[in-house]
């Protein structure tokens, strides 16, 4: 390690860790409190392929449910994302396996009509809310999915920009709507469809196209290296 | 002591210390602390490579072993292929999902393979943003300028060219897809300053700018129909009789069997290698970065370059437990957040560069003035709360709302109390040698993003990660896919491997491990049988 344990002034010694039972798949463990879920699958011995992405609350592989002691609720986190506490009982979810639409974003006649084609299924929810409380990423997600359908697109889009398509919100919709892939669907056709192109951009690629840097280019890529590093000390 | 005791020196020195000022070390005191501190020059933590395309060059030895470590694949396999394609694309990350993209768009077969889910990769972590000179008053000259800058002089210039000349092409592609970057009212793209950029130049998506890219890439991989091999790390490469690439073998994680994928064309695109741990370090880096592109590329005998460099980012969060390694944007120094160690003294100008503030953190817990958390950790406050009291009230909340969120999951109220860091292993600065078509020296093996080398130098400037990716994903990708057409499939041999294994041998064999890696070894073998284990 980087870090050396003798090295250290004005502080006492590492605390030991305090140990927590908790319970994996039905099954009871004696962890270190306070470590994260997908941590104590490790210090369990447990082998992780499926269930681990990028480790930092963004890519969504990580959706678990879990229950804290004597509370009924069962709650939905990132596994990554969660400290571990006695009492705690919690599983990793597989995939669920959702209805993707296929479509061309970039050849969509009527974007917001084609919704209704592409997800039918949209328009009816019954407001039960059961996917916002299943969101770890407090997104109101019935509210998105009515905005949706009332072709409210730029709310949508940026509502659902925490979105990490953990996909926690389908499992539980009575009307079987994956509201995160109708998110999906309406962010791109969002951007793709309904934003402004940016003008500064088309000039910018113009400007690349007929050569406008060249003689800068010509001018740059001919210096020795001395020549080179005072110039990038004279761009500031 | 608790972390909240122990937290109560830096309320307590905070108004003193408001009236400091901290200079910026001259020349010499700042060559002597980065030869002295930074771990890129820990000569304990390096070695020479013993043979292959790169032997005798030094590298750190967690990555030597691995590249001079063994295959699993025997030198008689059955190589009778599963699947059969123009363009195999391996890695799901930004370079992957871009190459696989453009390469289906020539027309090419493509088949994908990744050894977690699509999509798993640093690239969705990207919260900084990309680098694109868009702006009036940017070029791509001053773009080229200011990464070579970043990169010591050493960035590979032809690279560096294709990269700031084919940005604006590409944040259109994005924007045509559906990536929704932010804009300004007049719905121009809206751009902001990155560490060591001298004009305003990163296109965001919020702090979700990787997340949001990912996502629509993701998707339109799905929409194109690309065939997906999910969960299937690559173990090996074929070759044929000319040394040229043909194909990978690949193992299923969920039942460990191999599977055959013949290619006119590979492109690597595996990514970094955060998770080797590099000196004992924490990483900000995805469950999978392990180098694996490396070890498959130097069997074949492709030549690594900068591979003795690594970025190790100056804020990664020490405590919590949960967030160990996890960036801390350096937004918070630059608005003026103090560094500060167990004696409630700063000790570095926070606003220096990158390797030095890394350095100094590193210095200050070496010598013993160091924050030990609950979990053993060391590290040195980053003063938040200051933020609100120069600035008033409310300012972390409304500057930095996705790490207020981050920490406020777990109980920590960054604007009242400060956070505990030390450098976390980042970004690999070097990878695999590729022309400006992203191929390697070895024919027919295209190397895009983290795992190629040469483009950024010796230090990556904030930015032009995310913007590599899509251009060398796409260059790789047009050319392996436009390329199918004209050749043949050719043979399925291991004869690279056979040559590897003779030169080990000639070397007094291989390290001893089996690489590529695949994932971390984070599972604990046995349990403790006492408290102190």
């Amino acid at each position: 390690m980087a870090q050396e344990d003798a090295n250290v002034i004005d502080q006492p010694e590492v605390l030991r860790h305090k140990m927590v039972t908790i319970e994996i798949s039905g099954k009871k463990y004696e962890v270190p409190e306070g470590i994260t879920v997908i941590k104590a699958l490790w210090y369990t011995g447990q082998e992780v392929v499926r269930g681990a992405g990028c480790l930092g609350g963004f890519c969504g592989a990580c959706a678990t449910y879990y229950r804290t002691k004597d509370d009924p609720k069962v709650r939905t986190c990132l596994a990554c994302q969660m400290a571990v506490e006695d009492g705690m009982s919690f599983t990793i979810m597989p995939p669920f396996p959702a209805r993707k639409a296929l479509y061309d974003i970039q050849t969509l006649k009527d974007p917001k009509q084609d919704l209704f084609n592409l997800y039918p299924e949209a328009p009816l929810c019954r407001n039960c809310n059961a996917c916002t409380e299943a969101c770890p990423q407090k997104i109101d997600v019935r509210e998105g999915v009515w905005k949706a359908v009332f072709g409210d697109f730029k709310s949508v889009s940026e509502m659902f920009m925490d979105c990490v398509m953990c996909g926690m919100c389908t499992p539980v919709c009575i009307a079987d709507i994956a509201p995160n892939l109708v998110a999906l669907y309406v962010s791109r056709a969002q951007g793709a469809h309904f934003t402004e192109k940016p003008q500064g951009l088309e000039t910018r690629i113009k400007e690349i196209q007929d050569g406008r840097f060249n003689e800068e280019w010509t001018k740059i890529l001919a210096m020795n290296e001395k020549e080179l590093a005072d110039h990038c000390a004279t761009v500031k | 002591m608790d972390i909240h005791a122990l937290q109560q020196i830096v309320h307590q020195t905070r108004d003193a210390r408001r009236k400091q000022t901290i200079p910026k070390f001259s020349a010499a005191d700042r060559d002597q602390l980065i030869h002295t501190y930074h771990p890129d020059y820990r000569a304990s933590a390096y070695r020479p490579i013993r043979f292959g395309p790169n032997m005798n060059d030094q590298t750190v030895v967690e990555l030597a072993a691995l590249l001079e470590g063994d295959s699993p694949i025997a030198d008689n396999a059955d190589l009778t292929p599963h699947y059969t394609t123009d363009v195999l694309v391996i890695g799901g990350g930004g370079a992957g999902c871009a190459a696989a993209l453009h390469a289906h768009g020539t027309g090419a077969k493509v088949i994908l393979a990744t050894k977690l889910r699509l999509g798993d990769s640093n690239s969705v972590m990207a919260q900084g943003g990309m680098q694109i000179s868009v702006a009036p008053e940017d070029s791509p000259v001053t773009h080229f300028l200011d990464t070579l800058k970043g990169g010591h002089m050493q960035n590979d210039h032809e690279l560096l060219k294709v990269m700031v000349e084919e940005g604006p092409s590409i944040a259109k592609w994005l924007i045509e897809l559906g990536v929704l970057f932010d804009r300004q009212a007049d719905g121009n793209l809206h751009v902001k300053k990155g560490g060591g950029s001298s004009k305003p130049r990163l296109l965001t998506c919020s702090d979700y700018t990787g997340l949001e890219i990912m996502r629509v890439l993701k998707d339109e991989v799905l929409n194109q129909k690309i065939q997906l091999l999910e969960f299937c790390a690559a173990v090996e490469l074929l070759s044929d009789d000319n040394g040229h690439c043909t194909g990978a073998i690949f193992k299923d994680l969920d039942n460990h069997r191999h599977v055959v994928v013949a290619a006119k064309s590979v492109i690597l695109a595996t990514g970094g290698i955060g998770r080797l741990h590099i000196q004992g370090f924490p990483t900000s880096n995805h469950y999978g970065a392990t180098g694996d592109g490396l070890c498959l590329s130097y069997r074949m005998g492709a030549k690594l370059d900068h591979i003795d460099t690594f970025q190790y980012h100056p804020s990664g969060a020490v405590y919590p437990e949960q967030l160990i390694g996890a960036l801390v944007t350096e937004g918070i120094r630059s608005e003026g957040g103090h560094l500060v160690n167990a004696k409630g003294e700063r000790f570095v100008n926070e606003l220096d560069t990158r390797d030095v503030v890394s350095s100094s953190i590193i210095r200050e817990c070496g010598e013993g003035r160091g924050i030990r958390t609950m979990s053993g950790r060391v590290g040195v406050w980053l003063d938040t709360p200051l933020l609100d009291a120069e600035h008033g009230p409310g300012t972390v909340e409304k500057h930095f709302p996705a790490m207020m969120m981050q920490f406020e999951r777990f109980g920590i109220d960054i604007s009242k109390d400060p956070v505990l860091i030390y450098p976390t292993l980042h970004y690999q600065n070097g990878g695999v040698k590729i022309d400006t078509n992203s191929e390697t020296n070895v024919k027919n093996l295209f190397v895009a993003g983290e795992a190629s080398g040469g483009l950024h130098g010796r230090n990556r400037l904030m930015g032009n990660s995310l913007l590599d990716l899509m251009v060398f994903g796409k260059r790789s990708g047009l050319t392996a896919g436009s390329r199918a057409g004209s050749m043949q499939q050719g043979t399925l041999t291991v004869k690279h491997l056979q040559r590897f294994r003779a030169e080990a041998k000639k070397h007094g064999n291989s390290s001893g491990v089996i690489s590529p890696m695949i994932l971390p070894a984070y599972t604990r073998k046995e349990p403790e049988r006492t408290a102190n284990g």
